[in-house]
């Protein structure tokens, strides 16, 4: 994976930005030794790792804002850095960015549940998000499977989603506001307690776009009551084409679950042996979860049932209580440890539409045969978020390029069947250079026009999502 | 001007000397600028619906009373229930596609659901260049590259000219229940919806006239869903809100979420119509200071429609609070749109000059 040429003369000016930063900051929240900022070399895409220039760590949104105004001054690349567990390298530094993380703000400002929101600093994670709430019988929708770890940051820019999204939607459906610093030091308010921004949906826009528009300080987000419970029916089928059609029958009969998930063969395999879950041997397994009151949820079920038995099941289990669904979706919950037990693997995230499901497994199968690679598929099947597993082995020389080569194929695949590149993981610098197979230059010179207006000098997590020769006038200006 | 197609639409932006005024079905003239009309009426027609994924993309002049009927034969809809204009603004005409997705236009069911930008998947237009982009796409779930179909939702043609629009829509729903309080102030009010929202019962409309059919205060909340459900939350919100008085029960009452949708209560009536933007709970106090001829809340009290004299600046009266007001019916000596702090309309001004240099489409609607 191709960064840009660190800049010289930035690495030669280290000591002064590092003097400057500390004067507004306190000392130990400016971090330059070399062996400290290898700490901060990666994100979860640890193929790729470069430590920073220096790394620092704010503490409110003024001190986010002095260190942009002096490295907008100075002329200094600056990467934003949630809790860094991007799968897409969207943190991954260069040699010459100071790194901005806000991993020291995670205070709650105000909890309003009258008004159904929370206001929080983004260096809080997720799920201590919730956490905040839940007390109070409240929770905040979006769940990443890094749920734990990752910071409402990252969530923003990432747009993060997760297994409850199609019910719920994903970050940019239950974001109302934020506190934003621009890169020259400008500290903007969009948004906030009320419905629908006023103006321009900025807030649109900001929400995805990688930390390359500004940093997100402080986010007001809707929490909701959380339902009453919630079950899984767990169904297997011999074939995919079947089960896709379960989902699709499902999905016309009325019912909303709030979880469709999707297994195949090799996944189940490799899950079995490693968590024992009981699941069946079969083609394509499905978990489809629904929410409510118990009777709500019987009846749902009943629903459920009666679709997925018409297309003859070879297997069909309901939870009867909070036992049964744990060991439902023990199975799934495992599959990525699972499969990182057998190999290394890379994982995928490309959305199709959901009618080409079937297509689009048969073509991952033969691929898998022609590159030599075993892939697993895990699916949101509801949406049509695919999280093909390509297993490879790191110590082997060429296995990781041949892996990434049969990544971009099925990514490929997933926009000529009229998906996308990424459904919730982002672009980072693992899709970046794949960006054109989805757009056609003028796509993407208005998406880049958009950061010049945010940020004209391009010095905010500049080498990401744009094919680097795409982007190159613009950073070199 | 009522271009056939994408490229055609394209040469006409290319080719315009001067302002150009956008219109779908000319059914929303909210704001004002003046300019050669420009329709995408005849951009019309569905392309693709795939019941089965939950997806309708179709061309920007499409009726949306074309898209709605083809829904709901597969008993389908469009969740976020896009208010119709034309009672309350007194416009003839077809609502259109583009129409509604550059004004954001969502109804009662955006307090559950979320609002029309969280539906649109994907867009196609064209730029005050003449540029063609496309943006997003017909999946779910899509994080590739920024998201400008959240951009272009309410811009007001402002950022350019919606060829083409791909939304989510949902599965229709059995039955509908509305529960009804009555003789509240509107701080009980707001106070009896919030409670209703935040719990488990999932309330898809919540809405309160101080002013109902025979004159008193009503306030209603809609649940929707399998019958059996709908009873069960029925009953266990009547014992929720029981400090607020009796709830009624009403079965199958769509025609008054229509008129709460649509504002119809203002219709008939002479004056200026506000939509003013809120945090419900400070809903109350802000309808305080209005002074307004009538009033009625939607969202739980974060959507509050005013009815006032002409030309009087209810901006003024509400002074600095958090959230947004537009003058959608009428005239006054402020702008239309609730003017933005300096940050914020340095970056809107950047964006326009970048999108539409000349600035030559819907030239000052949104100020």
């Amino acid at each position: 994976m191709q960064m840009p040429q660190p800049s010289a003369s930035v690495i030669r000016r280290k000591d002064q930005i590092v003097a400057r930063l500390s004067e507004v900051l306190p000392r130990d929240a400016v971090i330059s030794d070399e062996h400290e900022t290898r700490a901060y070399e990666c994100d979860a895409l640890t193929a790729y790792k470069c430590p920073p220039l220096c790394a620092v760590l704010p503490s409110s949104t003024k001190e986010v804002s002095d260190v942009l105004r002096i490295c907008h001054e100075l002329g200094v690349p600056v990467v934003p850095r949630g809790s860094g567990t991007s799968l897409a390298g969207g943190a991954l530094p260069t040699a010459d960015c100071v790194i901005l993380g806000v991993a020291k703000m995670n205070d709650v400002i105000e909890t309003n549940y009258d008004d159904r929101y929370i206001r929080v600093q983004t260096g809080r994670t997720n799920l201590s998000v919730t956490g905040a709430v839940e007390g109070d019988g409240f929770f905040y929708a979006p769940d990443p499977s890094s749920q734990l770890a990752c910071a409402i940051a990252g969530n923003i820019a990432m747009n993060s989603g997760g297994a409850h999204c199609l019910k719920y939607g994903v970050t940019t459906n239950n974001l109302m506001g934020v506190t934003m610093v621009l890169m020259d030091g400008t500290v903007v308010e969009i948004g906030g307690a009320h419905l629908d921004a006023g103006g321009l949906d900025l807030l649109g826009v900001i929400c995805g776009s990688e930390g390359q528009l500004g940093v997100v300080t402080e986010a007001t987000l809707r929490i909701l009551h959380k339902p009453e419970g919630a079950r899984p029916v767990l169904m297997g089928y011999d074939n995919s084409e079947v089960a896709g059609q379960v989902v699709t029958d499902i999905i016309k009969a009325g019912i909303l679950p709030v979880a469709i998930e999707f297994m195949d063969r090799p996944c189940i395999e490799a899950t079995e042996a490693f968590a024992k879950a009981g699941y069946p041997m079969c083609e394509a397994l499905l978990i489809v979860e629904v929410e409510g009151s118990d009777a709500e949820i019987d009846a749902q079920l009943k629903l459920i049932m009666e679709i997925a038995a018409k297309h003859n099941p070879v297997e069909l289990r309901e939870a009867k209580d909070a036992d049964e669904a744990g060991r439902i979706w023990l199975g799934r919950k495992s599959a990525f440890g699972a499969m990182g037990q057998i190999n290394d693997y890379m994982c995928l995230d490309g959305t199709i539409p959901v009618s080409s499901l079937p297509f689009v497994l048969k073509r991952i199968g033969e691929m898998s045969k022609e590159f030599g690679l075993d892939v697993g598929n895990v699916f949101h099947a509801g949406d049509g978020n695919m999280h093909p597993l390509i297993l490879f082995d790191a110590n082997k020389p060429g296995d990781l390029e041949l892996c990434e080569e049969f990544g971009a194929e099925i990514l490929k695949l997933c926009v000529e069947v009229g998906g996308c590149l990424t459904g919730e993981h982002g672009v980072g610098i693992e899709k970046r250079d794949l960006m054109n197979v989805q757009f056609a230059p003028a796509d993407l010179e208005a998406q880049m026009a958009v950061k010049d207006i945010f940020d004209p000098a391009w010095l905010l997590n500049a080498a990401k999502v744009f094919p680097l020769d795409t982007s190159q006038p613009r950073r070199a200006a | 001007m009522q271009p056939k197609s994408e490229e055609d639409l394209s040469q006409m932006i290319i080719g315009a000397n001067g302002p150009l005024r956008i219109t779908g079905g000319g059914t929303r003239p909210i704001g004002h600028c003046d300019g050669d009309a420009l329709s995408t009426a005849a951009l019309s027609g569905i392309s693709l619906y795939e019941p089965g994924a939950l997806t309708i993309v179709a061309g920007a002049g499409t009726p949306i009373a074309e898209i709605e009927e083809t829904l709901a034969a597969e008993n389908q809809r469009l969740a976020f229930e896009p208010m119709d204009h034309r009672v309350l603004l007194g416009t003839k005409g077809t609502p259109t596609l583009g129409g509604m997705a550059a004004a954001n236009v969502s109804g009662p069911r955006r307090i559950s659901v979320g609002a029309c930008r969280d539906f649109m998947l994907g867009v196609r237009f064209v730029d005050g260049q003449g540029t063609i982009i496309k943006n997003g796409g017909r999946v779910m779930k899509n994080v590739t590259g920024y998201d400008l179909v959240k951009l272009m939702a309410g811009s007001y043609g402002t950022l350019g000219v919606l060829t083409e629009v791909s939304l989510k829509v949902l599965p229709n729903v059995e039955t509908t229940a509305t529960l009804r309080l009555h003789g509240l102030t509107d701080r009980q009010a707001v106070q009896a919806l919030s409670a209703a929202l935040g719990s488990p019962f999932e309330a898809t409309g919540a809405a309160h006239l101080p002013k109902g059919a025979d004159g008193d205060p009503v306030t209603m909340l809609r649940i929707e869903g399998f019958e059996a459900s709908i009873k069960y939350r029925a009953e266990k919100l009547q014992a929720l809100l029981k400090p607020f008085g009796t709830v009624d029960v009403a079965w199958d009452d769509a025609a008054t979420w229509t008129a709460i949708r649509d504002v119809t209560a203002f219709a008939d009536q002479p004056g200026n119509v506000w939509r003013i933007s809120a945090k419900p709970s400070a809903a109350p106090e802000l309808v305080a200071k209005l002074d307004a001829t009538a009033v009625q809340y939607d969202w739980g009290g974060g959507l509050i429609w005013a009815l006032a004299d002409e030309g009087r600046d209810l901006r003024a009266a509400l002074g600095d609070f958090e959230g947004h007001a537009t003058l959608v019916r009428g005239h006054a000596e402020v702008p239309a749109f609730h003017p933005e702090l300096p940050a914020l309309a340095t970056l809107t001004n950047g964006l326009r000059a970048k999108f539409d240099p000349r600035g030559i489409l819907n030239p000052g609607i949104m100020t």
